[in-house]
């Protein structure tokens, strides 16, 4: 592979609302420095795609945005979200989580049945009457385009779904708690194309009401649903800029060759 | 000289006749103490307290003991392994103080058990003047136990995928409650194996009770619901001898005539509990994910 | 591009925004779930912890006690071979000579290890490496079942069947070293069993297949490769056995003889710590001499269940560097 410089980048500075944006984002692995001063903006109900080769640092830095990673790792510079810097100690992370939610690479329902899938934590956060959960199992399950498959199977074990529902149900479980910002870690990179579209329409559906960061590997995929695009090198973010620009008329070699197929 | 495939033929059969005498001294000690244990044992002996001087006697309150003493084992084990266990899988940062919490809890499970038995006698018995009581014998147990089931939930825990922690953490679920209502669950059919399996062994276990439970079963009232009445079946500070530590005291004080008969017929229902807690932990385990996988 | 669409924003209301933002550093029920959740489990690994610290620190003192308190010889304890905590010897010294005792525990340790180590090492073989479908099928569970088997049922069978063959077949009392060995192999078998069949199936299939396409024969593979790469797995095993062996009271009190002397030989009545400890520590009063020397044999049960530890450990360590 090419070197590259990491001095070069071209990073786009956003004058619109943002949801939220991180400062000089640097990640540590034990003595193993990960990402090096990644600093995005994240524009309020759009769609951001993060892509780059694996282990570019995609993946880790998704995780940090709603302190998924502080189990694992360091995390330092500043995460701002609400005007407040949420990468502090003395911030309750499981608010954090409940504005901010993740959907993984790989489906993980609970072992319950489907509606208890949505319900669940949403009854853990103190919503317990019956009408509400209800009218939340229906929206979520429909606006991740699932609830015509389920509808008459709410109390069967989600471990039944396939995995192209059971990654919507994940996705439904997230929205059913009404969060600000949806971050989706390759959420289809496990699926077959037919499910893999279904998640698209999905997230298209769901840019109206939410601020959606997606990790991909796949370019099309990005260049299809999202409306910014990053891209990651080693750690690194060299080019931010909207999508449209990232795929027809990249600033950065690097990037050029990566969407040109050319390593990665 | 032989050459190799001389040798390997030879090596085999060695290999293959070592196999034929295990197996032949294990078919041997179930077949001697069932085929010798079964006829004694009737409604009778399980139903007639044991006699020290003439023959003909019984093994309800060994039994009873026994299950009791299990019981409460379990009752007082269980929350601590637990809690150990939380703390090893999910708590417990790679640094020195695990691996001391490590050794410690691996120096427990190796600890003859006859030691383990004395420190409960030490502390329980004279210190704390206890005298030789169930709950002694439930404590000295629970020492033998806590070092194996604490090992079998932490790994039980572990073996969930840490995906199902993401799931609980990014929805907003404290630590806590995605390891008590998520993690848990799916771990059960684990801990429960574990549970049942450890069970047996407590269920064997002699050496770490004859100075903690004791060695004598007084007549208890099974009428008697009251724990805190002397005689009731249920008081925990009364002395109480078990099937396993039966076994042995008939046979080393030689003072029951039908010692033989009593041993083989007590071996036999001992080795009949915990093979029928060894099918059960594994008709458990396996219904209960089944439960949890498929649907309802 | 759509920089310059307007917002479909979600109406937020100024007064839950802040509301938002105020709950990042408010503590919640979630925090104190995870507060109490984490105080719970860290007593509960605080009491396990603190219970082997008191195990180690009750027995080491009481077992000290006799050298201490009492001003018995270490030395004596050591090499003498009277045993008789009550009495004192010609020269007024207190006869605690425990040398019958733990070279007893060390003979019946060893040769049972000896002896149990082909048969485990050749069933772990036969059920990894000769016929995997059978061994798991048939073998598998009874060795699961004779783990399970209670050591007074080992003592009992010992006693009823063991002994009488040998007092028919070499003489004496039929008591003695030899059937502790017997029934001691027996009850470790299944266990140092199972560990080889553990440490076998960790040696990686490539090992087989590299040897078997040179032109090795099975038995060559085996030896020469497999069992050369699981020996530290199989030494641990046998060191668990012997652990397991040294500690073991009830079964080995019932056949062992309980004659507190040197052995002369395998079918001699002998006596081992456990069974020592066993038989007398209820006949003694607490805090009297005769009791502190029991206690003084547990201390050293305890020492040789540590050294087993420590050992099964470094062999863990040399083998990873391997």
């Amino acid at each position: 592979m090419e070197k590259y410089s990491f001095e070069e980048t071209n990073i786009l500075k956003l004058s619109r609302k943002l949801a939220m944006e991180t400062e000089n984002l640097q990640v540590f692995y034990g003595a193993n420095h990960a990402m090096f001063d990644a600093s995005l903006q994240f524009p309020k109900n759009r769609i951001t795609a993060l892509i780059g080769a694996s282990g570019s640092g995609k993946s880790t830095y998704l995780r940090c945005l709603n302190r998924m990673n502080d189990r694992i790792s360091t995390v330092k510079g500043k995460i701002i979200y609400q005007d407040t810097d949420i990468n502090q100690k003395s911030i309750n992370v499981y608010e954090v989580r409940k504005h901010i939610s993740m959907v993984f690479q790989r489906p993980n329902p609970f072992a319950k049945s489907i509606r208890e899938n949505i319900t669940f934590a949403l009854k853990e956060h103190g919503i317990k009457d019956k009408e509400i959960l209800a009218e939340r199992v229906e929206s979520s399950l429909r606006s991740a385009a699932l609830w015509d498959e389920v509808k008459d199977d709410l109390d069967k074990s989600a471990l039944a779904l396939s995995g192209g529902q059971a990654q919507r149900l994940c996705i439904a479980r997230s929205v059913a708690m009404q969060p600000d910002v949806l971050l989706l870690d390759e959420p289809a990179s496990a699926l077959d194309p037919i499910s893999t579209a279904k998640i698209e329409e999905t997230l298209q559906n769901l840019r109206e009401k939410y601020t959606i960061i997606i990790v991909t590997h796949n370019m099309q995929q990005a260049s299809r649903i999202a409306d910014y695009t990053a891209f990651f090198h080693m750690g690194h973010v060299l080019e931010y800029d909207k999508t449209n620009n990232i795929f027809t008329n990249p600033k950065i070699k690097a990037t050029e060759d990566y969407i040109s197929g050319n390593f990665g | 000289m032989i050459n190799a495939k001389q040798s390997d033929k030879v090596a085999t059969g060695v290999i293959y006749s070592f196999v034929g005498i295990v197996i032949l001294i294990l078919v041997a000690i179930l077949g001697y103490i069932l085929v010798v244990g079964i006829p004694h044992i009737s409604f009778n002996f399980l139903t007639q307290p044991a006699q020290s001087f003439k023959a003909g006697g019984g093994i309800r309150d060994q039994l009873f003991n026994s299950l009791y003493l299990l019981v409460l084992t379990l009752i007082i084990s269980f929350p601590f392994a637990l809690g150990s266990g939380i703390y090893l899988a999910e708590y417990a940062k790679q640094n020195w103080i695990t691996s001391t919490i490590r050794t410690a809890i691996e120096v427990l499970s190796s600890l003859p058990s006859v030691v383990v038995g004395l420190f409960g006698y030490l502390l329980f018995v004279i210190k704390f003047n206890l005298g030789f009581s169930i709950l002694a014998g439930a404590i000295a147990l629970t020492f033998f136990n806590l070092p194996l089931l604490t090992r079998n939930i932490e790994e039980s825990l572990a073996s969930v995928s840490d995906l199902q922690r993401d799931a609980g953490l990014s929805l907003g679920l404290s630590n806590w409650r995605t390891i008590t209502r998520i993690i848990l669950p799916a771990a059960l059919p684990g801990i429960i194996t574990g549970i049942i399996l450890s069970a047996g062994r407590v269920f064997g276990e002699a050496a770490a009770l004859i100075y903690t439970a004791g060695q004598s079963a007084p007549t208890v009232d099974y009428a008697n619901f009251n724990p805190m009445a002397s005689d009731s079946f249920l008081n925990p500070m009364r002395p109480a001898e078990t099937l396993a530590v039966h076994i042995w005291k008939v046979n080393t004080e030689g003072v029951t005539p039908d010692a033989l008969s009593i041993s083989a017929g007590a071996s036999a229902v001992l080795i009949i509990v915990i093979l029928l807690f060894n099918i059960l932990a594994r008709w458990a385990g396996k219904r209960i994910y089944r439960r949890m996988t498929a649907t309802r | 591009m759509d920089d310059i669409k307007t917002n479909l924003t979600k109406m937020t209301q100024p007064g839950q925004t802040e509301s938002i933002k105020d709950s990042l550093t408010r503590p919640t029920k979630a925090t104190h779930q995870d507060m109490m959740g984490k105080a719970i489990s860290y007593l509960c690994i605080g009491m396990v912890s603190l219970l082997v610290l008191s195990i180690l620190y009750f027995i080491a003192t009481k077992g000290v006690a006799t050298f201490t308190t009492n001003h018995a010889s270490l030395l004596d304890f050591l090499t003498k071979k009277n045993w008789n905590p009550g009495m004192l010897d010609s020269h007024g010294h207190p006869q605690i000579g425990a040398l019958p005792m733990i070279v007893t525990s060390f003979s019946v340790t060893v040769l049972a290890a000896l002896v149990a180590a082909p048969f485990a090492i050749a069933v772990a073989v036969f059920m990894t490496e000769i016929a995997p479908q059978k061994g798991s099928k048939i073998l598998q569970p009874v060795i699961e079942l004779l783990v399970g088997i209670p050591s007074v049922v080992y003592g009992f069978i010992g006693l009823t069947i063991v002994v009488p063959v040998i007092r028919k077949f070499a003489g004496g009392t039929g008591f003695g070293i030899l059937a502790g060995t017997i029934v001691l192999f027996v009850m470790i078998l299944p266990t140092v069993a199972s560990l080889c069949v553990d440490s076998i199936k960790a040696v990686p299939l490539y090992y087989r297949s590299a040897s078997l396409a040179l032109g090795a024969t099975r038995w060559q593979t085996i030896y020469k490769v497999v069992l050369r790469a699981a020996t530290p797995g199989i030494i641990t095993a046998v060191i668990f056995g012997m652990a397991r062996a040294f500690g073991e009271a009830l079964a080995v009190q019932m056949v062992i003889g309980n004659a507190v002397i040197m052995p002369k030989g395998l079918i001699s009545p002998a006596s081992t710590l456990t069974s020592q400890l066993t038989t007398e520590i209820g006949n003694t009063t607490m805090g009297t001499l005769p009791n502190n020397a029991l206690w003084s044999l547990a201390l050293v049960l305890l020492l040789m269940s540590l050294v087993f530890n420590i050992v099964v450990r470094l062999i863990g360590k040399r083998g990873r560097i391997k």
